[in-house]
């Protein structure tokens, strides 16, 4: 193994149809029309020196470095800044280059320290291998000068020096060491979209500065590491780096935090994580990153992390070590006498959407093979389960249309319910990009997330609609389509059903659903909404992005449907550009799904009921299957307090903290007899298990994971599991000991299985990952290399399906005891429920979760900023401080769910979607209170959660 | 460039009422708190409070907003109407034109013309090009800063001049010179410096 190294071309990419050739020193190159000399001279296998040029960002000329002559030109332009014409003569060396080269690097390296072999970045620094490159011998200039490097200067303090900024938990900043070569100001601006890196002052006194001179971590920084990542010297450094060394090997392999699923290089020394690097060729996130993927992997290593099975009898007793085959036949035995006593359908389990697909598809198997029941279920559950529902009644499939680079394509997009500069924020850089491109954005949300306007972003219409009425907002749009004609009839015509359009369009046409008669359930102007619609219908290539914001509702099917309705409508499905794109919360719930997570649905998304389907797996499995859907995760906790479902397997799950009703989910666990939790951590979930399986991280194990875009991606094993054992040999051997005869030596195998009974996976293998990198399903004999974008030649499904979206308000409503609307959100630095982040240094963003507060709110209740405050809602209460802000409408109240201290879901209900008991998580009606402390409940949790995380010291056996 | 400072002032204005809005002005001068922490702090005298600061940016900023590339024009109203930009008014401008705060930042720092600090109440430039420098502008550069008792960038104890160095006011014919405020003044010596001096002061 050796360090993946990827070829930097200088400048970016383009894409022309018309292609010029180039003579570069004797070789004739042909490159697109728009290329530079650079680009054109490095895709010859000529290198050309440089340093300010990058091939993630733009040129910029200022280096003088890569200086070329070219017949007929005057002078020695720069190669980075000059496009390749047809015919063009190019001279990358000769002695006029070579001594203009020195000459530049001899000033660079005046003014640079020379401590390169105790530097971080030796062996890893473009300014080290331009010294080389260049021939540089020595400096004319001395170093005694003015200059930056040194602390005094002539026995006094050097007034230029300015010290390391360490404020950033991941990387530090030492100006001493910056060659002003704008590559990191760059990225942040062009990559990452935040601007928050400049040059401050100008000529000698130029330096790069975070937000206004201050330092990174009170700057507008978002930690992405993009400006590290184009550091060509140690001025932006890692931390990790600066502690142990430079990385000899590297292997690629994905993200496991959200569903943007990002490829990185994981750069190891030894067994020893050194970093986490943006692969340049993963077609998610074309070598960008955000603060969890790139620096936030500290939890794998965390002292929390349980490395030893461990059981107990009852939850109340402390925890005891014990062998994996104590633990796996422990827990055997005791579901097996749990079926005996109680019936075979009194057990069930939980797929991980943060396991592989392999991972996945192995306790859906365990389930329905050796169970013998279908009650297995996901966290999809609790959040785009409709989408599944809703795409797959209208298209015919349950994911998302387009890939990510589709977005390049886009000219106005409508993003509904997600905040990806929070939740994907790789893909809200892609999508800035886009819109400082000239596109145009449509955000409907209750809150003004940054996207609506953030520097150099501005959304064209911001419809701040009150929770729970996403249907209204969606149809009275439809309304402005339907009535001022502004639908694509062709496209209908040709691809969907025309009398269920017409259907559709007397519906939406309705006066009840018009923007002037919504503006008085939504509280949108109508103006806007209008304004919004025919900018989406006359605007170009229209794209709808969408997230949680619009699945856990109680309409939350009906909500999916009208956005597949409002595309169909506008002639937006099947071409890059356009389609209906949820943004998937997990890194792997898109694949989990697909796995066969749900109780009623085969891999595939085969209906059990479906004989056809179920032959296959009975063939091959060797067992029968039972047709009858199985229980829910509502539905298990539910028998379980009924004491008819006894015992679970939950992998990498923490249901209590993010399922709905934590009251109600306690008292579901607590009545089981068998608690089987499968993680890394002991969570919240954990204080309720009578066993606990530890279990691998990511960087552990093989197999693959399934992005939004059903991009399957390979997950690489880059160390051995920690725990003894990766999570599939985990599920293999509770499948063995309870009698099945499983044999998987590798997860390749796994996904042959699921290729050989899966139609859309049917052409997916290992090999074929090895090739291309990544396919996005389906991926068969049609489509051998997968299928970026879907239902181009007409929907899946047949004709798309125009569905009636009647607004139905929710039964959580406000009134005088609960006036206020809570929605809740995520944040940039945490992640879900926050075992991992909250196990790494991204906690200096965000400590506890925060109650944010419209200020006209928070007068009336006597409230100031970072007050605490108890949050009441019919189901509950807990406390937690507050933010005031304007962010959210009066009105309306927000909070993430990071902190299990918190315990948001203390306060949701048990309201759900129609169509999949999808929670209504963005809608409860509260009242919010000064409080001077936490609640009994939060008090009894905390001594709950103490006792039942203690450890018996283990002893070593004597006898 | 002044101190890497951690801008104390704005997260106290962020998370605070305002009593403390009120007491930041626009005469910042940086005080010392530890080895690299600064805190701005403010010269009651010349007091401009947060809230009129805002009223009184946000109207440069709204006459200019509709130019293509406002940042100049407004950053040049700013120091007209102050006398220098404070650095709350950057944030202020950074927010209405919808830009980051970094990038007015570079911008305003880039040009030495636009002054962080409250200069004297007049501001004398003595030019240090090449070829004010070939006929004695050194000499009277010095003689400038002996007899203010101040370098580049500083003002008198009494507030009555700043002195700043400026490249070329394109009178070379009449080299060496000066611009006091707003008046050009050629062929400057030791004795013409004086008078000039002596009617700032009067």
């Amino acid at each position: 193994m050796s360090l993946v190294t990827e070829i930097d071309y200088g400048t970016p990419a383009v894409t022309s149809e018309k292609t010029v050739t180039l003579n570069i020193d004797g070789f004739d190159v042909t490159v697109p029309e728009g290329t530079s000399v650079m680009r054109a001279s490095m895709e010859a296998g000529i290198q050309i020196p440089k340093l300010c040029a990058t091939d993630m960002v733009d040129a910029f000329g200022s280096c003088r470095l890569c200086l070329v002559e070219i017949e007929g030109r005057r002078g020695t332009p720069s190669s980075c800044t000059t496009p390749a014409t047809d015919g063009m003569v190019v001279r990358t060396q000769n002695d006029r280059l070579k001594k203009l080269r020195r000459g530049v690097m001899e000033l660079y390296i005046s003014d640079h320290p020379l401590d390169c072999l105790t530097c971080a970045a030796n062996g890893d620094c473009e300014l080290q291998d331009m010294a080389g490159a260049v021939g540089l011998r020595d400096v004319r200039y001395g170093y005694e000068g003015e200059n930056h490097v040194k602390t005094r200067q002539n026995g006094e303090e050097n007034p230029r020096y300015m010290a390391k900024d360490e404020s950033n938990p991941y990387f530090t900043y030492d100006p001493s060491k910056c060659i002003v070569c704008s590559r990191c100001v760059r990225a942040c601006e062009e990559v990452q979209g935040t601007f928050a890196l400049t040059i401050e002052g100008r000529g000698f006194e130029s330096r790069v500065s975070p937000g206004m001179h201050e330092d990174f971590l009170s700057s507008e920084c978002v930690s992405c590491g993009a400006c590290v990542q184009a550091c060509p010297t140690a001025t932006l450094q890692e931390k990790s780096v600066i502690e142990i060394g430079q990385p000899e090997h590297s292997v690629v392999t994905t993200c496991a935090y959200c569903g943007v699923g990002c490829s990185f290089k994981a750069e190891m020394r030894g067994d020893e994580l050194v970093r986490m690097v943006p692969y340049k060729d993963g077609k998610a996130n074309r070598g960008h990153s955000c603060v969890k993927g790139r620096f936030a992997y500290g939890y794998a290593s965390h002292k929390d992390r349980i490395l030893n099975p461990m059981i107990r009898e009852n939850i109340n007793d402390p925890w005891r070590e014990v062998s994996w085959e104590e633990a796996l036949t422990y827990t055997a035995n005791k579901f097996r006498s749990l079926q005996e006593q109680y019936g075979k359908e009194s057990i069930g389990g939980i797929t991980s959407s943060r396991c592989t697909n392999e991972e996945t598809f192995l306790v859906q198997k365990l389930i329905r093979a050796g169970f013998g029941n279908n009650n297995v279920d996901t966290c999809a559950r609790v959040c785009h389960s409709p989408t599944g529902y809703g795409l797959k009644t209208t298209f015919g499939t349950s994911a998302g249309t387009q890939d990510f680079d589709s977005v390049e394509h886009t000219d106005v997009v409508i993003l509904i319910g997600a905040n990806p500069t929070d939740g994907h924020p790789v893909f809200a850089s892609r999508l800035k990009k886009r819109l400082r491109a000239g596109a145009q954005l449509i955000v409907i949300d209750p809150r003004r997330i940054d996207l609506v306007r953030s520097p150099h972003i501005k959304a064209a219409a911001h419809l701040p609609l009150r929770p729970g009425s996403n249907v209204a907002v969606l149809t009275a749009l439809a309304h402005v389509i339907v009535t001022e004609s502004l639908f694509d009839e062709a496209f209908i015509r040709e691809k969907c059903d025309w009398s269920e359009f017409e259907d559709w369009a007397a519906f939406v046409a309705d006066a009840k659903n018009s923007p002037e008669e919504i503006e008085k359930i939504s509280g949108v102007p109508a103006d806007e909404m209008r304004k919004a619609a025919r900018i989406f219908a006359t605007g170009g290539n229209g794209a709808i992005y969408y997230g949680l914001g619009v699945t856990e509702h109680s309409q939350g099917s009906t909500t999916v449907m009208a956005i597949a309705n409002l595309a169909m409508a506008t002639g937006n499905i099947g071409r890059p550009g356009v389609g209906v794109n949820p943004l998937r919360g997990q890194n792997n719930v898109q694949g989990s799904c697909d796995m066969g997570s749900f109780p009623h649905e085969l891999p595939g998304y085969r209906h059990i009921s479906d004989d056809g389907a179920r032959d296959i797996f009975e063939k091959l499995w060797s067992v029968k299957l039972n047709d009858e859907p199985g229980l829910r995760i509502p539905n298990m906790l539910d028998a379980a307090v009924d004491g008819t479902f006894r015992g679970i397997y939950i992998q990498g799950e923490d249901i209590l903290q993010s399922d709905p009703d934590t009251k109600h989910v306690a008292a579901g666990l607590a009545a089981m007899e068998c608690v089987v939790v499968h993680d890394l951590f002991l969570n919240e979930t954990a204080n309720y298990a009578h066993v606990f399986l530890p279990g691998s991280t990511f960087l552990e194990k093989d197999g693959t994971f399934t992005n939004a875009e059903r991009r399957i991606n390979r997950v690489r094993k880059v160390m051995k599991p920690k725990n003894g054992y990766a999570d599939w040999e985990v599920t293999q051997n509770l499948a063995k000991a309870m009698g099945l005869d499983w044999n998987y030596t590798h997860p390749s195998q796994i996904m042959d299985e699921i290729a050989a009974t899966t139609p859309s996976f049917a052409g997916v293998n290992y090999d074929l990952l090895e090739r291309e990198g990544s396919v996005q399903w389906p991926c068969n004999e049609k489509a051998p290399l997968g299928t970026p974008v879907m239902h181009i030649d007409g929907f899946v499904r047949g004709k798309g399906k125009f569905v009636v979206t009647e607004y139905v308000a929710t039964d959580e409503k406000t009134g005088p005891r609960f006036p206020l609307l809570l929605t809740t959100g995520r944040i940039l630095s945490q992640y879900n429920v926050g075992a991992q982040t909250r196990r790494t240094q991204n906690s200096v963003w965000h400590e506890e979760d925060l109650l944010e507060i419209h200020p006209h709110d928070a007068e009336q209740r006597g409230i100031r900023d970072g007050d605490w405050i108890r949050l009441a809602s019919r189901s509950g209460d807990t406390t937690l401080r507050t933010k005031i802000t304007d962010r959210v409408s009066p009105g309306v109240v927000y909070t993430t769910f990071h902190h299990p201290g918190t315990q948001a879901n203390v306060i949701t209900t048990d309201f759900t979607d129609w169509a999949t008991n999808c929670p209504e998580y963005k809608v409860t009606a509260v009242q919010v209170s000064a409080s001077n402390g936490p609640t009994e409940w939060q008090v009894e949790y905390d001594e709950q959660a103490k006792q039942a995380r203690r450890i018996l010291p283990t002893i070593d056996a004597a006898e | 460039m002044p101190q890497r400072s951690n801008l104390i002032d704005k997260v106290l204005l962020s998370r605070n009422g305002n009593a403390l809005l009120n007491a930041v002005t626009v005469l910042p001068t940086l005080i010392k708190i530890n080895k690299d922490c600064f805190v701005r702090e403010a010269a009651l005298s010349l007091s401009v409070t947060t809230e009129e600061m805002s009223v009184r940016v946000g109207a440069i900023v709204d006459a200019r907003a509709e130019l293509e590339g406002p940042l100049l024009p407004i950053l040049h109203d700013v120091q007209k109407e102050f006398g220098f930009v404070p650095q709350p008014a950057l944030q202020i401008i950074a927010s209405r034109l919808n830009l980051s705060r970094a990038e007015v930042h570079g911008v305003a720092s880039f040009y030495h013309d636009f002054r962080e600090e409250h200069p004297g109440r007049h501001v004398l430039k003595i030019c240090r090009a090449e070829a004010c420098q070939s006929m004695g502008a050194d000499r009277v550069a010095n003689h400038a800063k002996r007899t203010l008792n101040v370098d580049w960038h500083e003002t008198t104890a009494d507030d009555a001049i700043t002195l700043e160095p400026v490249y070329c006011l394109g009178l070379c014919a009449c080299a060496p010179a000066a611009l006091m405020d707003d008046k050009l003044v050629g062929r400057v010596d030791e004795d013409r410096l004086d008078t000039l001096i002596g009617e700032a002061r009067s």
